[in-house]
């Protein structure tokens, strides 16, 4: 079976920096897959590179099997592949509602997702729909992010950190819409420093290290030790 | 005498320099780029209405309806194919090449239409004046006024009513972001300064049909379009009326005093709000 996702070889490069040395993940539809490693692995260099953020070599990045590595955000976003960005990033000068509406004004893929099934999966939001969108508290902030990355009803979604900074009852709530995000059809690439979170809700497991892949596996399959190692490149 | 005769003429003249404004406050609401070129841009499309009033016969009105797509493909092809290429952090770039479009311009209409100034003739409009009770005004300058709040309440209602709007702000906010949910930043501009073309004309049709024009003149519009667009506070439409308006009765008041003042007070009147608020009277919270 073609992945619906793989990357190739992958290299990012910021200036002089070589940010990843050669990465290659897979993703097959309706796997979640999540990443982890230390501060500056390249986790959510990785991510910028699906998404298209960073170009890469076309080739690189391959999408049922299209090269779309050259492509740019905006066309690899068009072809169902959306990003939760790191630190939320909702637009200062949108509302919730505005913020959500956005996410999916470009594309509209067949899909569960609508402003109604959003505010459902999130009640609160309904509620502060009229408020602007960074007026929120980090937990609902996260909610407007993950919700406007579902308004273009996804075919992958590309999640990076979405528990950063967040209390664990607020961690538990967002994890929690996980699988009815999977019921809708999406497929997930996880980024999560909170490995055992990680290990729950994945499929399979990549560890990045220094911009290479140190460790792969099913969760199952996974030592606390060798995790270790591929965290920080020694033996426990 | 300063009456209100004065102050309504200062505030209608005030609808005429916002309406110069409106289309470079939008620019730069969206994209961050001073347009150098955006009074050349107006005695271009002061000539337009011209020709096409001279060749057709048609009414100033109509002819600047035939205009404005033509106005509005300039504007997303000179973004698409130039400005786009002079943004990013460096803020000399777009000044350097609007600049040197202005200079382009005018030498190009000099080359076309020769110094002498021109008029578009609006027919008995000119001289019409309506009673408005307590004062008499002339038609014309209402008739400025009017567009210049119908624009103003035009351009909101796409700022924050349609999805195009809506990619306009989260443009403006964070590009990377919103190319993430589909939008191209170049596409998005391309249409700002389309929209801001089609201001432009409506500001051209007025700027013609009241007064004369040359090639060279657009420099001299463009410096109360600025003042306005300062003083209103960046990037905010009423916030650019307000500051069209004030100096609009700064000058109808200082001709009043002194019909050699008129220039002089408008400029003051900028210094002084910039001194008391120096970042305008509306500032947009997020910059
Ligand atoms: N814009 C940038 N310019 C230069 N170097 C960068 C830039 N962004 C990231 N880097 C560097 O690239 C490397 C990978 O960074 P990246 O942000 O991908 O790591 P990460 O795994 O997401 O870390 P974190 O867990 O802190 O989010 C780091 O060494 C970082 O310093
Ligand atoms: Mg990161």
């Amino acid at each position: 079976m073609t992945p619906l996702l793989e990357t190739r070889g992958l290299t990012a490069n910021y200036g002089d920096f070589r940010a990843l040395f050669g990465v290659d993940i897979t993703v097959q539809p309706g796997e979640t897959v999540a990443i982890i490693g230390a501060n500056g692995a390249g986790k959510t260099t990785l991510l910028r590179a699906i998404a298209g953020v960073l170009r890469s070599a076309p080739a690189q990045v391959l999408h049922h099997g299209a090269p779309i590595g050259a492509l740019p955000a905006d066309q690899v976003m068009q072809r169902g592949i959306s990003m939760v960005p790191e630190g939320r990033r909702l637009f200062p000068s949108l509302s919730v509602e505005e913020n959500l509406l956005i996410g999916g004004q470009t594309r509209r893929a067949k899909g569960p997702w609508s402003l109604a099934t959003v505010y459902d999966l999130f009640p609160i939001l309904r509620e502060r729909r009229h408020s602007p969108g960074t007026a929120l508290s980090g937990g609902q902030q996260q909610m407007v992010a993950i919700g406007r990355a579902l308004m273009a009803n996804p075919e992958l979604m590309l999640c990076d950190e979405i528990s950063l900074g967040l209390a664990p009852v607020v961690i538990r709530d967002i994890y929690a819409a996980l699988p009815q995000i999977k019921a809708g059809g999406a497929s997930l690439v996880i980024v999560e420093q909170d490995i055992a979170q990680a290990l729950r809700v994945a499929d399979r497991v990549y560890c990045l290290m220094e911009g290479r892949v140190t460790l792969t596996g099913r969760p199952a399959d996974i030592t606390r030790d060798a995790i270790h190692a591929a965290y920080f490149g020694a033996p426990a | 005498m300063i009456g209100v005769d004065t102050i309504v003429q200062g505030v209608l003249l005030g609808g005429l320099y916002a309406l110069f404004a409106a289309g470079l406050s939008l620019v730069f609401g969206i994209m961050r780029l001073v347009n150098l070129a955006h009074g050349d841009l107006i005695v271009m499309g002061a000539y337009l209405i011209l020709i096409l009033v001279t060749l057709s016969g048609l009414n100033p009105f109509l002819a600047a309806l035939v205009a404005a797509p033509l106005m509005f493909g300039l504007g997303w092809g000179l973004q698409r194919l130039v400005l786009n290429r002079t943004l990013g952090k460096d803020i000399l770039p777009p000044l350097l090449v609007t600049f040197g479009l202005s200079i382009a311009l005018q030498n190009a209409l000099l080359e076309g239409f020769s110094a002498d100034s021109r008029k578009i003739s609006a027919g008995g409009l000119e001289t019409a004046s309506a009673d408005l009770g307590i004062v008499t005004v002339g038609v014309m300058p209402l008739l400025t006024f009017a567009s210049a709040i119908a624009v103003i309440v035009g351009l909101n209602a796409l700022f924050y009513r349609t999805a195009l709007g809506r990619a306009f702000r989260a443009v403006s906010d964070d590009p990377v972001t919103a190319s993430l949910m589909g939008i191209r930043p170049a596409h998005v501009f391309a249409m700002a300064t389309g929209v801001a073309m089609l201001v432009v004309t409506v500001a051209a049709l007025y700027f013609g049909m009241r007064a004369n024009f040359d090639p060279a003149i657009g420099p001299a519009r463009l410096i109360y379009a600025f003042e306005a667009v300062i003083i209103g506070g960046l990037g905010s439409l009423w916030g650019t009326l307000a500051g069209g308006i004030i100096i609009g009765v700064a000058q109808t008041v200082g001709a009043a005093v002194n019909p050699e003042w008129q220039i002089l007070a408008g400029h003051v009147a900028f210094l002084l709000v910039l001194l008391v608020r120096p970042r305008g009277l509306f500032p947009r919270a997020v910059d």
